[in-house]
């Protein structure tokens, strides 16, 4: 580690957070209808979809249409992807995608995780990238906005009957928000030498005479998308690793910053929304503190170096560079591994097979705690409130009053569905994981013996359930079975999360909000904080401990001894 | 020292019923109860220790069938034996919970057997009654009871007046008056009258009176979970899920790389991860809670009551009685110009001589202590002039001269002369300070005033500052005008008042701040508080209050002081600090329990893993059985904790939560480290191991 290093990393953050702080204010005033620049265009989408953007919805309407959206935008998505070879742009004459692979693939872009079982620039034809992938780039962003928008809602008032209305918090997170950003940072990428065009493949000679396929195509405002929505699913196949996804490391600072930016915010448009700034500042707090000791955490692993390595005379000041291209620096690396995977993003610009057993098991543990450090745009949000709420209740319980969140009392309704929002993610990333490291044509598809084979099945359905989208690495993921059970694991982690947690914002919204007084759980200072940060570690972190024995940490040791398989 | 005050729940200051915390009987019969409460289909009820029962039954069966085989089935036997255990501690300390209640109910349901009663046939005549059994008893019926009678079940008097011994249900033994009409009409089944007659209206259905309803609640018979209980219950479930997905599926993912553990050991591992502390003593901190409640005299018709309490925010106290003493005192004797204080005293003193109101009898008191002026006894020749309420004023007449005292526009109105303008003023300052000012007149000149004071209780202002360190505000109801309300709300440190009080104005005021988000509790007796003690989140009615108080209440205080108001807030509290501190403790116990188990279990594929043995445990077998043993006795350990409650403080909620997370969570982290530690030192002496 090098002060340098760490001076990119603090330049990167503050930069993040410096420009959180006005987007908060501003995502909250356009939720709350006050942008009205592109009030034409607006009225004009409502007018051709018969949308009242006035009409409040329960938390049941809401629901409903944000299911009916993605249902609608999933079944588009397959039928195009099926059917790619009959369709335009695609000057490379790809083939339709297979059955399972475009099931895995729709699933995949509709709930924001972007894993990807393909190569983009060898399966992927520019209408797929551009009229598929790259709109469900926005709309499943636009999605967790609106739904963390509408959660928010719950904590504003007293007697709530509505959360707003979904359709109307869609069209304007995507128009307002996600729109401008992206076309600015797409611009920037430009500017920064990622391509942006519609002509085929380069054929390039190269020095040794032999022929080179480049792939090129437009990239440059679909990687501006895949960070600020934090999809992460890369134009090509490996990602941002990529000289054209990550071209310097300029690049890889405004990916970072873009896929953290909008989740950081929305804790602190939480704050405006209820009203209490403060509140969202706590929850920032929270979650900067975890991403910044994940990213203290991966960069001192990584720079430890790997013992083996070491071993057989490898500069002991150079760290673990296996896996990391050397334009970005270890700092960047590990502030981009934390935050993709703490921010549910899920681009690389580093191979995490690569790194050091406890530098890989970070970004697993970030995912596994439940992907809301600060977690996907919108998703981030509504997850860390779940845990915020059993922070409260059972911490609440010891100041003597029955537990409350900034007014709305905690009853069993909520932790009811704050639990089953909470058994998602340990039911699909441990159930899964441990039938397809028994079954033997799921085995088939680890590279690896030993601890770091475990790894690489573990991750997957981390990833998958935590709607991440990243992969570790060595997996084959393009087979039937991983196809369909990491499709169901999303799906779990997406629709079997909201679902409840949407029940638990129209539960609340109903509920009086009591004023606070000095005996009332207060809920924005230092001990609020930790306490919250402890909750996440208790009740998202514990049950994977075992999993992680078995994985990253037996590697660990087992590797410090100077053992492999 | 700390000025704070400790208001520790339970204080002596009041009647307090039962003793020691825990007795030899108790725990015997405890113990046997225990082994009763095994049955699985009422420990389903308890999701928990439940999971935990089957795990036991499970291992039993193994270590059977270990043994059968011949195999070393010790080790089995070994964590059998101590899931059981587990089991059985948990049902014990529900059990000791209800044996504390039960001990209660005994006596009361001996004063309830069979009383005959005498049930009239007529209204208007009570000479013409017919013998009734008490549980025969319909809502409605009149019945006679005569000196010596018990009274058969609840109702209100409708005829006469009688002295009746309730230390059946308050505990206190002398007598009190009950008589119909007005506010000290009702009557509890199972009390005595001791003399006179009433005529009784039965107010309650047999086996639903006050009596019955006060047995089942101490046993804990009729218990209900209360809200979050419930919610608690859900969490613990909720945990245990996880944790039984955690350890189900270490199976597959240990045979990765090596066998799986064996069946004991994820066994263990299951049952020292989920919540087994809290979710043995849930219950007994329930029963705890309300057996608290009911031996600092006061009765809630649920738990759900005692849970309202610890949420309150809003206070409202009756001035006469809870805030001051009830009766105005003499506080000062204010002479006109050219008279002395003492002339002003004397003639007070005399005016009052013949008074027998305690305002009477404390200015007598005052001219005795201030001025040493012997009372003297009533002279014969002298002519009482008593208080009317159409002259409003008070005397005596003396051969030496006639001594009068009232209020000064009633004086000067009898006089016929305007009052001097010393004395005006006196009156006005006197009136601004919250106190009753009486003008004092010998031989129909005014000599000066007498300053009634009302006392505010000692103690009240600290109490109620520790109140609002908690977070709740004390809201003062009188019937005095603004003027004399806000001067003792002042004196009294109350955070508002409500003067010239009537009952729409409580109501009001309680809508009010509840529709403010606020909790509101409230105490009252009298048949015009009853809205207002509907209204209210709490409402505390007093024993000695009428039966549509008790019935508007959610709790009843038998020793009939609303001051105790304070003290149940306290319990409430004190209840679910003592829930959520025992959760925190068993959650975070967890950390220490992976430390000892996961390498035990893990180093036999990886024996690298040993160096997350931090504790040194001496064996993979040690380590597993030493966090059961210890995930066990951690229950019984935590018995008294739970059925005394932890104590509570008032600070403010900020100060109160960082000083029970630091105990309860981070000595929840450090307990078991050390805890395990020991027992495998112990286990490795006694070569158990």
């Amino acid at each position: 580690m090098t002060l340098l290093g760490w001076a990119q990393i603090a330049l990167v953050l503050a930069s993040v957070i410096a420009c959180a702080i006005p987007l908060a204010r501003y995502i909250a005033a356009v939720a709350a209808g006050r942008v009205t620049f592109l009030a034409p265009v607006e009225r004009a989408i409502y007018g051709l979809a018969g949308i009242d953007p006035a009409r409040g919805m329960g938390w049941k309407g809401y629901t409903l249409a944000m299911l009916a959206a993605n249902a609608v935008g999933f079944l588009i998505l397959y039928g195009q992807l099926r059917l790619q070879g009959l369709l335009p742009l695609n000057p490379q004459g790809f083939d339709g995608i297979a059955p399972w692979l475009a099931f895995n693939t729709a699933v995949s872009f509709t709930t924001n995780t972007n894993w990807q079982a393909y190569s983009g620039e060898s399966a992927m034809s520019y209408l797929s990238q551009m009229w598929g992938l790259v709109v469900h780039n926005f709309t499943s962003a636009a999605t967790g906005i609106a739904l963390a928008l509408a959660v928010s809602r719950a904590f504003a008032a007293g007697a709530l009957k509505e959360l707003g209305n979904f359709w109307a918090d869609f069209v304007r997170m995507n128009l307002y928000v996600l729109l401008p950003l992206a076309i600015v940072v797409g611009l920037a990428f430009v500017a920064m030498g990622m391509p942006q065009t519609l002509s085929a493949y380069i054929e390039a000679t190269t020095l040794e005479g032999a022929v080179q396929t480049i792939p090129l195509g437009p990239a440059a405002f679909q990687i501006a998308i895949k960070h600020l929505g934090t999809n992460g699913g890369g134009f090509f196949g490996v990602n941002a690793v990529h000289p054209f996804e990550g071209p310097s490391a300029l690049a890889t600072a405004l990916q970072i910053w873009s896929q953290a930016v909008i989740p950081f915010a929305l804790a602190l448009t939480f704050g405006h929304i209820v009203g209490d700034v403060r509140q969202g500042r706590a929850l920032l707090a929270v979650m900067v503190g975890f991403v910044v000791v994940a990213t203290g955490l991966i960069y001192a692993a990584e720079a430890g170096g790997n013992a083996l390595h070491l071993a057989a005379g490898v500069d002991p000041t150079q760290g673990n560079m296996e896996g990391k291209d050397v334009r970005f620096g270890m700092a960047l690396v590990a502030l981009f591994t934390a935050t993709t995977t703490g921010a549910s993003c899920g681009a690389v610009n580093a191979m995490f097979d690569s790194f050091t057993p406890l530098g890989g098991m970070i970004p697993l543990f970030l995912i596994q705690l439940g992907e809301v450090l600060p977690g996907g745009v919108g998703s981030g949000l509504y997850g860390i409130l779940v845990f915020a709420l059993l922070a409260v209740f059972v911490a609440g319980l010891m100041v003597g009053r029955t537990p409350e969140y900034l007014g709305k009392k905690v009853q069993a309704k909520e932790v009811k569905l704050a639990m089953l929002a909470v058994l998602v993610l340990p039911a699909a990333i441990l159930g899964f994981t441990a039938i397809s490291v028994v079954l033997p044509f799921a085995v088939s598809s680890i590279q690896d013996a030993g601890p770091h084979g475990l790894s690489e099945m573990l991750y997957a359905y981390t990833s998958a359930a935590g709607n991440n989208g990243s992969a570790f690495g060595g997996l084959t993921a393009d087979t039937p079975w991983l196809n369909t059970t990491l499709g169901i694991a999303m799906l779990l982690g997406r629709f079997a999360y909201i679902v409840p947690v949407m029940a638990i914002a129209g539960s609340l919204a109903a509920k009086p909000k009591l004023a606070v007084s000095t005996g009332t759980f207060p809920t924005h200072g230092p001990l609020f904080i930790g306490l919250l940060a402890g909750v996440i570690l208790i009740l998202g972190g514990l049950q994977f401990m075992p999993a992680l024995a078995l994985g990253p940490v037996a590697e660990h040791f087992v590797l410090a001894a100077g053992k492999t398989f | 020292m700390d000025a704070i005050p400790t208001l520790h729940a339970g204080e002596a200051r009041h009647t307090m019923r039962g003793g020691a915390l825990l007795t030899g009987p108790i725990v015997r019969r405890a113990a046997l109860d225990a082994f009763a409460k095994l049955d699985p289909r009422r420990l389903v009820r308890n999701p928990v220790i439940f999971v935990t029962e089957i795990v036991a039954i499970l291992v039993t069966v193994l270590a059977c069938r270990a043994v059968g085989v011949g195999q070393p089935g010790t080790f089995q036997a070994g964590i059998a034996l101590w899931l059981w255990l587990t089991v059985l501690f948990a049902t014990f300390a529900e059990a000791v919970a209800e044996g504390r209640g039960r001990a209660q109910a005994e006596s009361l349901r001996r004063t309830r057997t069979d009383t005959r009663a005498k049930l009239l046939l007529r209204a208007d005549d009570r000479t013409l009654w017919q013998p009734r059994s008490a549980t025969e008893l319909r809502v409605g019926e009149l019945v006679l009871v005569e000196a010596g009678d018990l009274i058969p079940s609840d109702g209100d008097v409708v005829e006469g007046i009688a002295s009746v011994n309730e230390a059946a249900v308050t505990g206190e033994s002398a007598p009190v008056i009950r008589e119909s009409g007005g506010d000290r009409s009702a009557v509890t089944g199972g009390t005595l009258v001791v003399s006179d007659w009433i005529v009784v209206r039965i107010t309650a259905a047999p086996g639903s009176t006050f009596l019955d309803r006060m047995i089942s609640l101490v046993e804990g018979a009729s218990r209900q979970k209360t809200p979050n209980e419930i919610a608690l219950d859900i969490l613990l479930a909720g945990m245990t899920i996880i944790f039984l997905i955690a350890v189900a599926t270490l199976v597959g993912l240990a045979s990765w790389n090596g066998q799986p553990p064996s069946a004991a050991v994820l066994a263990a591992l299951l049952v020292t991860l989920i919540p087994t502390t809290i979710g043995g003593l849930l219950s007994a901190i329930g029963i705890a809670g309300m057996d608290r409640l009911v031996r600092f005299n006061v009765l809630a018709t649920s738990g759900r009551a005692v849970e309202a309490a610890g949420d309150v925010d809003v206070l409202l106290l009756d001035k006469t009685g809870t805030i001051t003493l009830g009766n105005r005192q003499a506080a000062g004797f204010i002479p006109v110009p050219g008279v002395t204080e003492r002339e002003v005293a004397e003639a007070a003193m005399l005016s009052s001589l013949a008074d027998e109101t305690p305002e009477g009898r404390s200015i007598l008191a005052f001219a005795r202590e201030r001025y040493g002026i012997v009372t003297p006894e009533l002279p014969a020749e002298a002519r009482v002039v008593p208080f009317t309420a159409q002259t409003r004023i008070s005397g005596l007449d003396l051969p030496a001269g006639a001594y009068r005292k009232g209020a000064v526009d009633s004086l000067s109105r009898m006089l016929g002369e305007e009052p001097p303008p010393a004395l005006r003023e006196a009156v006005e300052r006197i009136a601004r300070a919250g106190a009753t000012p009486l003008a004092v007149a010998k031989d129909g000149r005014m000599l000066g005033a007498i300053e009634l004071k009302d006392i505010v209780k000692t103690g009240m202002r600290a109490r109620f500052d520790a109140l609002r360190k908690m977070g709740i505000r004390t809201v003062m109801v009188t019937g005095d005008n603004r003027l004399t309300a806000a001067a003792i709300a002042a004196e009294a440190g109350v955070d508002d008042f409500i003067a010239e009080a009537t009952p729409e104005d409580k109501l009001a005021y309680i809508r009010k701040a509840q529709a403010e988000g606020r909790l509101v509790a409230m105490a009252g007796d009298g048949t015009n508080d009853a809205p207002a003690l509907a209204q209210a989140d709490v409402g505390l009615a007093m024993q000695t209050g009428t039966q549509a108080a008790r019935e508007a209440g959610n709790m009843v205080d038998l020793d009939s002081d609303p001051t105790k108001l304070i003290e149940v807030v306290e319990i409430g509290k004190q209840l679910l600090i003592t829930r959520g501190a025992l959760t925190t403790f068993s959650i975070a116990n967890d950390v220490a329990k992976y430390f000892a188990i996961l390498p035990a279990i893990f180093v036999a594929s990886y024996p690298e893993l040993g160096a997350l043995n931090v504790m040194a445990l001496a064996s993979p077998q040690s380590a597993i059985l030493s966090a059961v043993i210890f995930n066990a006795l951690i229950i019984v350990a935590l018995v008294p904790l739970a059925l005394r409650g932890v104590r509570y403080m008032p600070v403010g909620a900020a100060a109160l939560l960082r000083r029970n997370l630091l105990i309860y969570g981070l000595g929840g982290i450090v307990a078991p480290f050390v805890g395990i530690k020991i027992i495998d030192v112990i286990l490795q002496l006694l070569g158990l191991a």
